[in-house]
């Protein structure tokens, strides 16, 4: 295809890109080097029976004015990257200097924004991964040997969990567990402790929503393992039945190596996706114990007098970093096959 | 010898039937609970005394004088305006898919069918694009949207999920005009065709089954989304997803929960019917990128 036809097939979808996915990149990146314009104090006499106290207030219309003259703030170079909200060097500094033990210090670092959000962060993405490879495979195996015509009903509500928006899915299963639900009323019951909660403290916070992220997840393994059980090769099966292996040693031997690549591409975009974890967080309403990255950011656009544009941008792209690093892997991967195609 | 292969002891078929009913009980009573519960109130979904209550619905039938009711509903879709989000989400819906249809079939009709180097790093851009977490891309939207004054209409956020939905179209896509035979279209070359119209005539009545996998993500990309959604839309425009955390209430005031229950089961549903008459192209697009043979 020659160069102008492919250049006008292709103009609309990827000038669709640049404007709205590689623009904002950019200019997260602009805003991460600014900070909102200080609040301009002035000093007030007030004057009562009692006697004359000044005060200092904000002055309105002067950080009004500072505000429509520079409405994405003063220029502040890298240093909102520094600031004690996101990778805090001061403060580690001085925990280093200051704390006896590694134990110590690893209580302080993790007790900053940053580090706390960036914890719970990897943790959920470890922490989900490997269930999640593991029972996809399990229920690919077990549908795969299912009646045909039980099949497509039996497909349908296993992959119910990952059709419904993270959101959604957490309310529903929020519901279920909160102290007043069926679940959390059966956990009560099944430990005699009535005032046993989930929400009660952070561990068990976040071991819901693992749970959580392992239930939404899982099906989206299961429908890559069980397209990639069709495509075993039939041959090598037949030939280990006639040698006499077991269920278990066909599945061993000759299954699992088959699906080695596709189990790689699971790991991979699972903790991708999950990197980006935010939805759970507000449908489970774990605000208080459990950040993420993409939570910090949410936060910071929420806030309700002024959103923090700098901090934000600072944060998105520290977390691109993150999933870059994650990227690179899949990157290769799509490289080597390119290479092979040719 | 095919049936050798698929014969299995006894034991084997009972135990794994037993685990996958285990498993759909699992995936599926969360949903057939929440469907249940929303025709309760309050006092009962979310019963302190007792969790049976929530099957029995005394509270329900001492508040309403029925052991069920449609209150929740009812009132979600008059008086928390409801059926407002729902149009939204019907017209974000509609718009994205159309857009991003349209836009991703010309783009990866190209990609696939180009033989040069830039298609390749056009590719892998999409993947670094697609990989990008969608609230990175909204801090940077909603300054210059402010700016620009076109903060919290509908127009805007369909824009913003087209582009977004389409680093995966053009993937999708990509892999299924592969699979389209080259020699179908360069005869029609060969026959004096332009690019385009041989695109029109002759691949466009072939690529329906493609078309319709790729929509059907496109469809659940806009109908799920939460993230752009809820910031860059205003109170007035929110579709479903951001509506039912609405209703959900923030710390200053507390939310009406059963209106979120009910919102819940309205949202869901549509979904559910889609995706059963659509299973087969949901999965075929799924494993595209996983499983080449």
């Amino acid at each position: 295809m020659p160069h102008k036809t492919f250049f006008w097939f292709f103009f609309p979808s990827g000038l669709a890109m640049l404007m709205f996915i590689g623009l904002p990149i950019i200019s997260s990146f602009f805003q991460s080097l600014h900070i909102e314009p200080e609040q301009i104090l002035m000093e007030v006499e007030k004057c009562d029976p009692f006697g004359c106290k000044t005060e200092t207030k904000v002055d309105i219309e002067a950080t009004n004015k500072l505000q429509e003259e520079q409405p994405l703030g003063r220029f502040n170079g890298l240093g909102t990257y520094g600031d004690r909200n996101h990778l805090a060097f001061d403060e580690i500094k001085e925990a280093w200097t200051n704390s006896s033990s590694i134990a110590e210090f690893t209580d302080i670092l993790l007790n900053l924004p940053f580090y706390k959000a960036l914890l719970f962060t990897l943790t959920f993405c470890f922490a989900v991964t490997p269930p999640v490879v593991v029972l996809g495979f399990i229920v690919a195996l077990s549908v795969n040997t299912i009646t045909k015509s039980l099949k497509g009903p039996t497909i349908f509500g296993v992959i119910l969990p990952m059709i419904v928006t993270p959101l959604i899915g957490s309310l529903v299963l929020f519901w279920m567990i909160d102290a007043k639900g069926i679940l959390g009323s059966f956990i009560q019951f099944l430990f005699d402790d009535p005032n046993l909660s989930l929400k009660s403290s952070s561990q068990l916070t976040w071991i819901t929503l693992i749970i959580y992220g392992i239930w939404h997840n899982t099906p989206f393994a299961f429908v890559v393992f069980y397209a990639a059980l069709q495509t075993v090769p039939q041959d090598p099966i037949e030939a280990a039945i006639i040698d006499g292996a077991s269920r278990y040693e066909r599945v061993r031997h000759i299954v699992i190596p088959h699906l080695y690549p596709v189990a790689t591409f699971i790991i991979l975009i699972c903790l991708m996706d999950n990197f980006r974890v935010l939805e759970p967080i507000i449908g489970f309403a774990a605000e208080g114990v459990a950040q993420s990255l993409s939570w910090m950011i949410y936060n910071d656009l929420r806030s309700e007098n002024k959103m923090l544009f700098g901090s934000a941008g600072a944060t998105s792209m520290l977390t691109i970093i993150g999933v870059a690093i994650l990227l690179t892997p899949v990157l290769i991967r799509t490289w080597r096959e390119f290479r092979t195609e040719r | 010898m095919e049936s050798k292969i698929n014969r299995y002891s006894k034991q084997l078929i009972l135990i794994n039937s037993f685990f996958i009913l285990a498993w759909l009980v699992v995936s599926v009573f969360p949903f057939i609970w929440t469907f249940w519960g929303s025709f309760k109130v309050k006092a009962d979904f979310f019963s302190r005394a007792d969790w049976m209550f929530a099957v029995s619905g005394v509270n329900t039938l001492i508040e309403t004088g029925d052991t069920s009711t449609v209150k929740a509903y009812v009132e979600s879709w008059t008086e928390g305006e409801f059926w407002k989000a729902t149009m939204n989400t019907i017209i974000i819906t509609v718009s994205v898919v159309t857009i991003s249809l349209f836009l991703g079939t010309l783009g990866a009709y190209a990609l696939s069918r180009s033989t040069y180097k830039y298609t390749f790093w056009i590719l892998i851009a999409a993947l670094i694009f697609r990989a990008m977490p969608h609230i990175t891309l909204v801090s940077g939207y909603l300054f210059p949207f402010f700016q620009l004054n076109v903060w919290g209409i509908l127009p805007t956020t369909i824009i913003v999920l087209v582009a977004i939905n389409q680093p995966f179209t053009l993937w999708l896509l990509y892999s299924f005009f592969k699979t389209v035979p080259k020699e179908l279209d360069e005869s029609a070359l060969i026959d004096g065709c332009s690019y385009f119209q041989a695109f029109r005539f002759v691949i466009m009545p072939v690529m329906w089954p493609g078309v319709v996998t790729a929509g059907l993500f496109s469809m659940m990309l806009a109908y799920n989304d939460f993230t752009v959604t809820s910031l860059l839309l205003n109170q007035q425009n929110y579709t479903m997803v951001p509506k039912i955390n609405a209703y959900l209430g923030t710390i200053e005031h507390s939310g009406n929960y059963m209106w979120a229950v009910s919102s819940v089961v309205s949202a869901t549903a549509p979904l559910f019917m889609i995706i059963m008459f659509f299973q087969r192209q949901l999965i075929s697009g799924l494993t595209a990128g996983a499983v080449k043979g």
